[in-house]
């Protein structure tokens, strides 16, 4: 077919027909519409769902405030801590630029964590939404990498001994791991070939997988249009144009309802980034203040916040705990076997694995079996749009008691947070022991309590009470 | 690498950087030295005969770990995940260590203990004892680092 451009009138504005110019060689006015001015999404979203804009918001302000530093910075063992040092003191604005950049890592967890917290609640990832969830934990690991990366070229102590630990994590892995954490390092210790090579990824492979993503999230998102705290699809009942009865276009609507809570988020950011950019020793650990010494480590290492709760189940698979873990793996094949209709193969298969994993943890030592479990603590999301089997997706028309659940989940998540930033003590390392069998609980045994009990009935259209 | 130790003191250490890594000279106390060999059923491999992680040259396998009883050479990282544990000398009760406490190093990271040899708790995260490295001793003041009689150390 030809190329064909809609005739104007000849009068019409030059805005008119600059547009009209574009729209013939680039989809500007469809996308547009599409993303934004067209796209219906339930009237009745809470406060729980802006979350997702604001994570977008954080990662414009890393990405500006990134682009900065990094005109400042330098990536060398020799010259990283003091350059750092150079764009607190005497670069202009340096310093806000920095404290903007480190506030909104922590912000950007908060943020996430908040949105990952709707996504639970509402089910937000069952059918067909899959795949905005999948992409979306993608998302969380390429933070996680982000952060931990990011996290070493300060060349402060914290960065340097953190760094240490988490390279050292893989090591522990049978046969290969000494030579793979030697990979990593590019050294035999942590040192200026480290640096360089996580600032690479810090700076330019991360990030671009990680824009990716979010793109991969949001197109996704707005082909099956998005979930509500109802868990009703409001395309079932559409208009006869076929617009969803109980949709409002996302711009004015809640562009306008974003933009709103974006200052009241501005406000926080501000008042953190301004008056406790170190959030006492949350955000920026004090230890960090200390140049590199690959001589001594600090009396006090922790990782930041936002890593601990996993940290903390790495630190509870001690020797004596492995024990404990055979005995799960062992009840958790018995169940399979005795409480679902899974075809034999898939038995016999689930029997083997466990199996092996028992006999595994005989023969590798628990240190392994702690990196194992922290991976597979992270990685577990992916399964949860098939560990869900509850007829409805919200919480609020399941039975009561599913709201216990998942509070002891929340409540075991945030304990084990908490000793991620204590220091070892075995009353602490019994708690996170007790809460990783928690944490894990929640998500293997979902299958069954997720469909146990007596669900209240879902209403065909969103409930809605206009204010 | 060379280092002259003329002059330690009983109960000093000192800390030199060896292939980017801490190395820790320690002359310990004769009392420190007569009290290694009492407390090796607490010990997860008392005579070092564990080769997974790191093998003990031949001369430090011994409850001491050393040439000359007083000298202690080691490489300061623990084998666990690599922190840098911290000299902790004083015997007797203190905090975030046992109330029996005989003297030695913890690991701050992951709570690992070690003896004056360097030598593991049992029952702690670290799989194995402190690293020694290979050296030797040229005269009696000099002491080389990372070369013994069978040559430069492996990487």
């Amino acid at each position: 077919m030809s190329f064909q451009e809609k005739q104007l009138p000849a009068d019409a504005s030059f805005g008119d027909k600059a547009l009209n110019w574009i729209d013939a060689r680039f989809p500007l006015s469809s996308t547009w519409k599409a993303h934004l001015s067209e796209y219906y999404a339930p009237k009745n979203f809470n406060f729980l769902y802006v979350f997702g804009s604001l994570a977008l918001l954080v990662l414009v302000i890393q990405i500006v405030t990134g682009i900065f530093l990094v005109m400042h910075y330098k990536p060398d063992a020799n010259l990283a801590f003091a350059s750092v040092e150079y764009i607190m003191r005497d670069v202009p604005w340096g310093w806000l630029v920095r404290y903007m950049h480190s506030t909104g890592a922590s912000a950007f967890f908060i943020v996430v964590y908040i949105h990952m917290l709707r996504g639970l609640l509402y089910g937000s990832y069952r059918k067909p939404r899959e795949l905005v969830w999948l992409f979306g934990v993608g998302i969380f690991l390429c933070l996680m990498a982000e952060a931990f990366f990011g996290y070493l070229l300060p060349w402060g102590q914290m960065s340097y001994w953190g760094a240490q630990v988490i390279v050292n994590l893989f090591g522990a892995i049978p046969f290969i791991g000494p030579d793979l954490s030697l990979w990593i390092r590019g050294d035999y210790v942590v040192s200026d070939a480290t640096l360089n090579r996580f600032f690479a990824f810090h700076v330019i492979a991360i990030p671009l997988v990680l824009i990716g993503l979010v793109i991969a999230h949001i197109v996704a998102l707005h082909e099956v249009g998005s979930s509500n705290p109802d868990g009703v699809e409001i395309k079932d009942t559409v208009t006869e144009s076929g617009i969803p009865l109980d949709g409002i276009a996302f711009h004015p609507y809640y562009s306008v309802h974003d933009i709103f809570i974006v200052t009241i988020f501005l406000l926080i950011f501000s008042a953190v980034v301004f008056f406790a950019p170190e959030m006492g020793g949350y955000f920026l650990e004090y230890n960090n203040f200390i140049p590199a010494n690959p001589l001594k480590t600090p009396p006090h290492i922790a990782p930041v916040w936002y890593f601990t709760p996993f940290y903390s189940i790495l630190r509870a698979t001690t020797s004596d705990f492995v024990y404990w873990l055979q005995a799960g793996v062992a009840a958790y094949v018995a169940l399979i076997i005795l409480r679902t209709r899974l075809a034999s193969k898939c038995k016999i298969a689930a029997a083997v694995i466990g199996l092996l994993i028992i006999v595994g943890m005989f023969i590798f030592d628990a240190k392994f079996w702690g990196v194992v479990l922290m991976g597979v603590s992270v990685m577990i999301m992916f399964g949860l749009p098939w560990l869900d089997t509850s007829p409805v997706k919200s919480i609020r028309y399941r039975p009561g008691w599913h709201k216990y659940i998942y509070i002891v989940f929340g409540i075991a998540f945030i304990v084990l947070g908490y000793l991620g930033v204590q220091p070892p003590t075995p009353v602490g390392t019994a708690i996170a022991q007790v809460c990783t069998f928690l944490y894990f609980g929640f998500f293997l045994l979902m299958p069954w309590w997720s469909a146990t009990g007596t669900f209240k009935p879902v209403p065909a259209r969103v409930v809605y009470h206009p204010h | 690498m060379e280092v002259d130790i003329a002059g330690m003191a009983p109960g000093e250490q000192r800390t030199v950087e060896w292939r980017g890594k801490p190395v820790w000279i320690i002359k310990r106390t004769p009392e420190q030295v007569a009290a290694l060999p009492k407390h090796d059923s607490e010990l997860a491999d008392p005579q070092s005969k564990r080769t997974q992680f790191s093998t003990t040259p031949e001369y430090a396998m011994n409850e001491w770990r050393s040439r000359h009883k007083d000298i202690l050479v080691l490489v300061g990282i623990c084998p666990h995940l690599g922190c840098s544990p911290s000299s902790r000398f004083q015997a007797g009760p203190q905090p975030s260590l046992p109330d029996d406490w005989q003297g030695g190093f913890l690991c701050p990271c992951h709570g690992s203990t070690f003896d004056l040899a360097g030598r593991v708790y049992k029952n702690k995260p670290s799989p194995d004892n402190l690293q020694v490295p290979p050296y030797m001793f040229e005269g009696d003041t000099k002491l080389v680092i990372g070369k013994d009689e069978k040559g430069e150390a492996k990487a």
